[in-house]
């Protein structure tokens, strides 16, 4: 099968390269018969890699020993689900799966996109099919998963056990879909640019891509926090990691071209920044691909250092080059149509939010290469940490917040003191409130109450705009409330699944306000003994130690250590947390004697989680002392922590929402009402 | 016009509050990231130099770990091969801290020579590539 595989690759590679020329080539002379064949070329080349794909599942499934890439990755005591995440788990297999999303996606963007957009396609399949070619041939020569060892080994060496996790089964692939989605939209701004084409329908094109794109980013990012937090045991979720940086760049980028493009679509602005936006995400997603490849800067995430890492280097450099003097010389073509008119304007808000997201972006680029820069300036690597991420962009953070409810209601041009009032009063208030409560409650924390405060802000303006919506809807389509919301929604889902999205992102402000109040401490503990923790909510909570008990499960053997917890006095749990070693049988014999184990990798820990509403209680088991029952945990107090993971759900329920397909898009383009949606159906209505 | 003129002067403002939290935030929460040769050779030209905190780059020297579980403290020796530092942490070590793996140790040098952690990293061994993040 691997022969099979290995000859697929150089198909897909010789495929790849014509669908590149006749695309690009074909688009520009306008030649029929090469435009059709660069769009057959996609749909050719997703299938030879999807047979290359097959190829090294079944040598992973079958246990194919002799090839490299299955015996560094797999062992024969390996669940299967992890089997097939070994697929991606390392750094061969993810090119191969990399190519492998990309050459459907390309084949997808083919199929999928309307004829109206004709003029665009060759160029896009050009566009994707270079980028497939990069990636191909970056697999075959610098990251060859079917390379065969010069021997058999009877077993593997297994997979990482950190990365023997749910989590992990679905993070990698959620991260890469996002990754690789954004191909797409760049690919359709390099047709627009190559076409001249440089109207509003290459936007359009790709509206959906983008929030597909979009969606995916936020998702693998936090599912990357859930493994993280629940599998590192450290006790948070964000350590502003380089490869977290590099996941959380491109999504930055992505949220404000999706902002920004709606300031192009209806007022003809931000056409150069629009293309720097989308250019610069596909640069950040192959630039994050890079770091964690090339191990130029150091990170508990890295792949092993390879030469892959300079493929990438010199695939961004010819990148940068080649878009930056395409838009160049397209660079006359791309003048506003209007200019901005007043600061009180949706075009300023969403301006504002640009900035502060590129600003937020830019920090965190500086602070995640600073090691490297200041070894160049001054000779000596200065490293920083999550104090400087924090000290910069949690006000930042705060004032795009604001930005949150503000922008999708301003109006457009200028907006009235009418339009002002009638929006914000009531957020205003409200927000101002729940400053006073918070304060008068004792929370003494400055950008935690800020935080809370500005979130009801825009909560409030979002409630708002539902209720006046299906008040509306209500009163001049004689709808009960129920219709007159599903209508609402359904009929304007870009907008409503927008507030959704928007509600699920308030929901992880608010959740990250939790970590300033975060409470941990360290003890030793004999079955019996406890310890008391005062909970930031004003409870205490008292941890007793039950016992350790070892036992075997699966390809490890676990050390599990028990507490008691109990809520000002009253029993609400056991939570459990355990010690993993995993081994390797040297003879096939099951159980394993106890002669015949090797350990293999370092013992991993699994942390016991208890979550509620108010906070999680997250208990680390760090061993025991020398056999005896007495124990050394950590325990931390997190609160706030489930609220992470329900907006992360709000936030794909909205997503989803505005995906949905079968709305006719209306083009309103001067939409430059001062009342707001529900306004605009009354003034439709009686047009 | 003038709305645009407001708008870079908005802009500017944006942009001198993200230069300026981004350059005093270096300032204060900058750490020097040295091998133990360079944190040696610091020290040397210049003794005050002792009471900065640095990140400190090096492996374990094999057999060196002395665990207290009581007072949960652990000693060890870091070395990059040239010079070799003491160091005392107090706290959880990480499950991937053993003999010869790569460390990266936050904390400052005692006056004695020894090297009071405060944090303790430890990276993989080379054997196994880890995380499948892009």
């Amino acid at each position: 099968m691997t022969t099979l595989g290995q000859l697929a690759l150089w198909i897909a590679l010789l495929v790849s390269a014509w669908g590149t020329f006749v695309g690009f080539y074909g688009g520009l002379k306008r030649r029929p018969e090469l435009i059709e064949s660069a769009r057959r070329s996609t749909y050719a080349v997703a299938g030879v890699i999807i047979v290359a794909s097959i190829g090294l599942l079944a040598a992973i499934l079958k246990h194919d020993f002799n090839v490299a890439y299955v015996a560094s990755y797999t062992s024969r005591d390996l669940p299967t689900v992890y089997l097939l995440s070994a697929f991606y788990g390392g750094q061969s297999g993810s090119m191969l799966f990399w190519a492998l999303v990309l050459a459907i996606f390309g084949a997808l963007a083919q199929l999928l996109t309307s004829r109206k957009y004709d003029h665009l396609l060759p160029f896009v399949a050009g566009t994707t099919q270079a980028v497939l070619l990069f990636f191909v041939a970056t697999t075959l020569f610098a990251a060859n998963p079917f390379e065969r060892l010069p021997f058999t080994p009877a077993d593997g060496q297994g997979l990482n056990p950190q990365l023997q996790n749910p989590g992990m089964v679905v993070h990698p692939p959620m991260l890469y879909l996002g990754y690789i989605s954004i191909t797409i939209p760049f690919a359709f701004a390099v047709a627009a640019l190559m076409s001249r084409r440089l109207d509003t329908g290459w936007l359009h094109a790709i509206r959906k891509w983008t929030i597909v794109s979009w969606l995916f980013l936020s998702i693998g990012i936090t599912l990357g926090m859930w493994w993280a937090y629940v599998e590192l045991g450290w006790g948070g979720y964000w350590a502003w990691d380089p490869v977290e940086n590099a996941s959380f760049l491109p999504w930055l980028t992505m949220t404000a071209f999706l902002h920004s493009v709606m300031i192009q679509e209806k007022r003809g602005m931000l056409k150069k920044w629009n293309m720097v936006l989308i250019s610069l995400s596909f640069f950040l997603s192959i630039f994050g691909t890079f770091i964690t490849r090339s191990g130029i800067i150091s990170s508990v995430h890295s792949f092993a250092q390879s030469s892959v890492g300079y493929y990438f280097l010199a695939g961004l450099a010819f990148l940068v080059v080649a878009m930056g003097w395409l838009l160049y010389t397209r660079l006359p073509m791309l003048e506003s149509e209007s200019h901005l008119e007043s600061m009180v304007s949706r075009e300023a808000s969403f301006l504002f939010n640009n900035l502060l997201l590129v600003g937020i972006a830019f920090s965190v680029f500086w602070g995640t290469m600073f090691p490297m820069i200041s070894e160049l300036v001054r000779g000596s690597q200065v490293t920083v940490g999550p104090p400087f991420f924090n000290q910069v962009n949690i006000p930042l953070g705060v004032g795009l917040l604001a930005l949150t409810g503000i922008g999708p209601l301003i109006a457009w041009r200028k907006a009235s003191v009418g339009n002002l009032r009638r929006h914000f009063a009531l957020p205003l208030i409200s927000g101002g409130i729940a400053a006073a409560v918070l304060t008068a409650i004792g929370m003494g924390h400055f950008y935690a109450i800020l935080t809370i405060s500005f979130s009801v802000f825009v909560v409030v303006t979002i409630l708002q705009e539902f209720v006046r919506g299906v008040g509306a809807r209500h009163r001049l389509h004689g709808e009960n409330y129920a219709q007159a919301l599903a209508r609402l929604v359904g009929r304007n889902r870009r907008r409503y699944g927008g507030y959704i999205v928007h509600l699920g992102i308030v929901t992880y402000f608010v959740a990250f306000t939790g970590q300033a109040f975060t409470v941990d401490r360290e003890a030793s503990l004999v079955p019996g003994e406890s310890v008391e923790i005062e909970s930031p909510f004003g409870h205490t909570l008292t941890f007793t130690h039950l016992g350790v008990s070892q036992y075997d499960q699966l390809n490890r053997l676990v050390s599990a250590a028990t507490v008691e917890v109990a809520k000002d006095g009253e029993r609400i749990g056991v939570i459990k947390s355990e010690k993993r070693q995993h081994f390797t049988c040297q003879a096939p014999i099951d159980p394993c004697p106890a002669n015949l184990r090797q350990r293999s990798f370092e013992p991993s820990t699994e942390a016991g989680i208890r979550s509620d509403l108010q906070e999680d209680i997250y208990v680390v088991f760090a061993g025991s002392v020398e056999g005896t029952e007495e124990a050394v945990y950590r325990f931390t107090l997190n609160p706030l922590v489930w609220w992470l993971w329900f907006g992360g759900f709000v936030l794909v329920v909205g997503g989803v929402v505005t995906l949905w397909p079968g709305t006719a898009v209306r083009a309103t383009r001067q939409g430059d009402t001062q009342g707001g949606y529900a306004a605009m159906l009354v003034e439709s209505k009686s047009a | 016009m003038q709305a645009k003129y407001k708008f870079i002067f908005g802009a500017v403002l944006v942009g001198g509050t993200v230069g300026f939290l981004m350059t005093s935030g270096i300032k204060e929460t900058g750490v020097y990231f040295l091998t133990p040769s360079e944190l040696a050779a610091k020290v040397e030209a210049d003794p005050s130099f002792k009471d900065v905190g640095v990140k400190m780059g090096a492996r374990v020297v094999h057999g060196s770990i002395e665990r207290d579980v009581g007072t949960q403290t652990i000693t060890f020796e870091v070395t990059d091969g040239a010079v070799t530092y003491p160091v005392v942490y107090r706290g959880l070590a990480p499950d991937t801290f053993t003999d010869d793996v790569d460390v990266v140790v936050e904390g400052r040098l005692e006056p004695d020579g020894t090297f009071r952690a405060t944090s303790l990293l430890a990276k993989c061994g080379s054997r196994y590539e880890t995380t499948p993040e892009a």
